[in-house]
């Protein structure tokens, strides 16, 4: 939406006389979620919302009333009381009584979003600047892994600055991911949270809870989705340059559904292991880790191979992206580099697209160097 | 110094006066001009912020620099201005209140403010060196913070000389408060502020060497070697936090506690009423402290605690909320049936008491944890403490600023633009901050610099208060340059219901506050 018409919009709001309506467009309050523990966190922020409202009523009450009947200009003598026990003790103990009725039902919400025994099934989700991995590791789905990114639509649009037309994207602007998380409905679902990195937030408003995702730490949650739907939300806790640019995307489908998904993705698995044992030729990785590079490697190295030195430095011309020897190269993506932001790329990308990823890297932008296959990959896992 | 004009002696000529001063006054000062220097840069990064927010989409800034923004307005704000500014109040103030010549370690005072300088232009230097500026959050929460290039050691090592400054000017408060107060004047008897501050020094003394310990094994893990905070080496992460945020929590409250005895010190003066539960109001004051060092981890409910310590944490926090609840109470009851005049200071001191309880129920409800859930790490967050930092901690600096400013300069500043000054600042921050609550609750994480599209009208009206309460800063610093060229000539008492030492002084007062202790009944 071009500037000149958000101002219009927001004039509007500010001046018209139909105020109402034209502010429902806006999101003002906590969403209301599609579970049962979103509806449990939604109810207990308006039970404790009302009760400050109506503190504030009679504090700021009292308060104004003072100051409009209290003043000098309306001749008013100063009293000279300062001190009254009773007083200290009614305003200490009547607090008292409303926390601890606010505590009560907050324990109940929190003891049963911390139980998460029983579950049927187990994902790890782990992540990583700037991207989600998830691995499901239970149940028909065991040894899937989907590595979920900000849908290059998105990525592309975003580092178009002002002249970026954001409307086409609607309300999912930065919230849509390349491959989302698809989970079965009406099943409760444990996830064991991780960081390969730095500490990241697993944040979807709808399940009603955000949970850190900790290098070296496994933290637990669990949900149960009712509705079959789309949920979005974002990496809530900084973790660099590009987390505003982390989504994450669950999306909630019928068993039978979640069931044909998970054959098809197990299919698409087997077929890329077959695959990474033939040999490639030159155009084919080019063209596949063209792919791979703007989805996980332009955000720092920039879509021209040029970088952000001195932080992120350029791979065009590069000593390393071009010595005849690609070992140097596949190590470091293979294991990243420590200290800085370059991610292991060891378990997020596979054989296949680890491979044509570097020979991309050692061929584009006028880099000539030799090509990779799967089969070095394998080797040098 | 001569002994020949050791009776008329004031200060010395020319810039040296101010690099070799001793003297609480001119001490005081020199704090206070350079948390204004502060808060106008740190402030300047906040428009940076608020301009690229302005709209979705990526228009001015790249966002690593917007993660420097966030990141270095915090720590100039926090560090910078209210930190410095209280300690400026409290130089020029105290021995005033408490009928002292001066503070108790003078050259102590002097090498305290001297580092501060030093300490933020180094801070500062570090955009200009490779990788640029902290971006990692004021927290410094690693690894992500070991990820900062060739600024890292610069900005710890200004992080140590900002503590150390704070750690001295604290003792000298103690020392001054304990061993200077003029004969009659028991605990029970000091002003507000002097106990406010009383306080405040020993949570200083007892966190900033927390911060130091923490932020030392962070350079230790960056430079030699050792994981305190790497799982990998059998270090842990979280560990840095719950360092960090024992000494981030009082550090809450060294922003607060000050501001609670500014504004008890003038609702009563224009109330025309003594201070309602004055001893109710040291015990709250000292209950808030003590529970400040054991609710450090109602910052960290996500990250994956036991339950019986998120329980423990949150019934501890939503305990804060009955000490901070008396002094609302006692403020109000104050006020009520007083005979009421609401010059600058008195509108700065009601709008604080308004907006920081505005602040307070955000806060209450934030301590419910299942609730924090929801609410942690979005704008929701973002409005809170800055309702509690800006409309409470700065809301009371520039009251007293207004309050004391004819003491200080013997010239009553101008009140009409103190109004207005007030007016505008109290419209805009509104304008800025209220609709931040409705953002993180709809979903906005905070430290984002661009945004999906239906947060987009929201963040441009905020962004709008945000350049307004900015710029109306500007008559702030032009109100305080003309009080201290001219103005009306200041009595001693200033204002009519005033009551205390420092009023009893000469307008401007004399270089060395009393050199006879006065007798206080």
């Amino acid at each position: 939406m071009s500037a000149s018409s958000r101002w219009y919009q927001l004039l509007l709001a500010l001046f018209s006389l139909n105020a109402g309506t034209a502010v429902a467009d806006y999101a003002l309050n906590m969403t209301q979620g599609v579970t049962r523990t979103s509806q449990a966190v939604y109810d207990l922020h308006m039970i404790i919302f009302w009760i400050c409202v109506a503190i504030g009523i009679v504090v700021f009450g009292v308060m104004i009333y003072a100051m409009f009947r209290h003043r000098k200009s309306r001749g008013v003598k100063a009293a000279q009381f300062h001190e009254s026990t009773t007083m200290e003790l009614v305003w200490t103990l009547i607090p008292i009584i409303i926390l601890v009725s606010m505590a009560i039902p907050a324990t109940r919400v929190l003891l049963a979003m911390e139980d998460t025994s029983d579950a049927d099934m187990t994902i790890k989700v782990t992540g990583i600047q700037w991207k989600w991995k998830y691995d499901y590791v239970d149940t028909e789905a065991e040894g899937l892994s989907v590595v979920s990114s900000l849908h290059p639509d998105h990525n592309e649009a975003r580092q178009l600055g002002a002249d970026a037309d954001l409307t086409v994207f609607g309300d999912t602007y930065l919230l849509d991911v390349d491959n989302p998380l698809v989970v079965p409905t009406g099943k409760k679902i444990r996830f064991l949270l991780t960081a390969a990195d730095v500490i990241h937030s697993w944040w979807v408003p709808d399940l009603g809870w955000k949970k850190d995702a900790i290098p070296g730490f496994i933290n637990e949650s669990w949900t149960i989705i009712d509705q079959p739907g789309v949920y979005r939300g974002q990496c809530a806790e900084l973790c660099g340059r590009d987390h505003a640019f982390m989504p994450v995307v669950v999306v909630a489908k019928e068993p039978a559904e979640y069931a044909a998904w998970v054959a098809e993705q197990k299919q698409a698995a087997v077929d890329i292991a077959n695959s990474a044992d033939r040999v490639w030729t030159k155009a084919e990785l080019m063209a596949k880790g063209e792919a791979v590079y703007q989805t996980n490697c332009a955000a720092c190295h920039q879509p021209n191979g040029q970088g952000l030195p001195p932080v992120f430095p350029a791979l065009a011309g590069s000593a390393m992206a071009t010595a005849e020897d690609p070992a140097a190269h596949i190590d470091i993506v293979l294991n990243g580099k420590a200290g800085s932001a370059m991610t292991a790329y060891r378990d997020i990308l596979n054989d296949v697209d680890l491979a044509a990823v570097i020979t991309y890297e050692r061929n584009a932008w006028g880099n000539q160097a030799s090509i990779v296959q799967p089969a070095d990959i394998k080797a040098t896992r | 110094m001569s002994t020949a004009t050791a009776d008329h002696h004031g200060p010395a000529r020319g810039l040296m006066r101010w690099v070799t001063t001793t003297n609480h006054k001119d001490i005081g000062s020199l704090y206070l001009l350079f948390a204004l220097i502060m808060f106008l840069i740190g402030g300047a990064m906040a428009m940076v912020i608020r301009a690229e927010l302005f709209q979705p989409g990526l228009q001015l800034v790249d966002p690593q620099f917007f993660n420097s923004m966030t990141t270095v307005h915090a720590l100039l704000m926090i560090f910078g201005a209210v930190m410095p500014a209280f300690t400026g109040l409290a130089n020029w103030l105290i021995p005033m209140q408490i009928g002292a010549p001066d503070m108790a370690l003078p050259r102590l005072n002097n090498f305290s403010f001297w580092l501060l300088p030093f300490a933020f232009t180094m801070l500062l230097s570090t955009f200009f060196m490779n990788g640029g500026g902290p971006a990692s959050g004021w927290t410094l929460y690693p690894p992500l913070s070991l990820q900062m290039d060739a600024g890292f050691p610069f900005m710890i090592f200004a992080i140590h000389l900002a503590g150390i400054s704070s750690i001295m000017g604290s003792i000298n408060v103690i020392v001054t408060i304990l061993n200077m107060r003029a004969p009659g004047m028991t605990l029970m008897k000091m002003p507000l502020f002097v106990w406010t501050w009383l306080i405040t020094a020993y949570l200083l003394i007892a966190t900033m060497p927390v911060l130091a310990g923490a932020v030392t094994m962070l350079l230790t893990d960056k430079f030699a070697g050792t994981s305190f905070f790497s799982a990998a080496g059998g270090g842990d992460p979280v560990m840095y936090q719950h360092i960090f945020w024992f000494f981030g929590h009082p550090e809450v409250y060294i922003l607060i506690l000050p501001a609670f005895g500014i504004v008890s010190a003038i609702l009563p003066t224009f109330a025309r009423k003594p201070l309602f539960g004055y001893s109710s109001m040291v015990y709250a004051t000292a209950s808030i402290a003590f529970l400040s060092f054991i609710v450090w981890a109602h910052h960290m409910f996500t990250v994956g605690m036991p339950v019986v310590g998120e329980l423990f944490f949150m019934y501890a926090t939503m305990m804060i909320a009955v000490p901070t609840g008396v002094k609302v109470f006692n403020w109000i009851s104050t006020m009520w049936r007083g005979s009421m005049t609401f010059e600058t200071p008195m509108l700065f001191a009601v709008g604080f008491i308004i907006m920081f309880t505005i602040g307070g129920f955000s806060g209450l409800m934030l301590s419910i944890a299942p609730a924090d859930f929801q609410y942690h790490d979005t704008y929701f967050v973002v409005a809170h403490f800055h309702y509690v930092l800006v409309t409470g901690a700065i809301y009371s600096i520039m009251a007293a600023v207004y309050y004391w400013l004819p003491k200080w300069t013997g010239h009553m500043y101008d009140e009409r633009l103190g109004k207005l000054h007030f007016w505008i600042s109290t419209i805009s921050v509104n304008v800025l901050f209220f609709p931040q609550h409705f953002l993180g609750l709809a979903g906005m994480p905070r430290r984002i610099p661009d945004y999906s599209v239906q947060f987009a009208d929201w963040n441009m009206i905020s962004s709008l208060g945000g350049f307004v309460f900015g710029l109306s800063q500007l008559m702030f610093v032009w109100i305080i340059f003309k009080a201290i060229r001219g103005g009306r000539k200041a009595t001693d008492q200033v204002w009519e219901g005033a009551q205390g030492l420092e009023w009893t002084l000469s307008s401007p007062p004399p270089y060395h506050s009393f050199n006879q202790p006065p007798t206080v009944r």
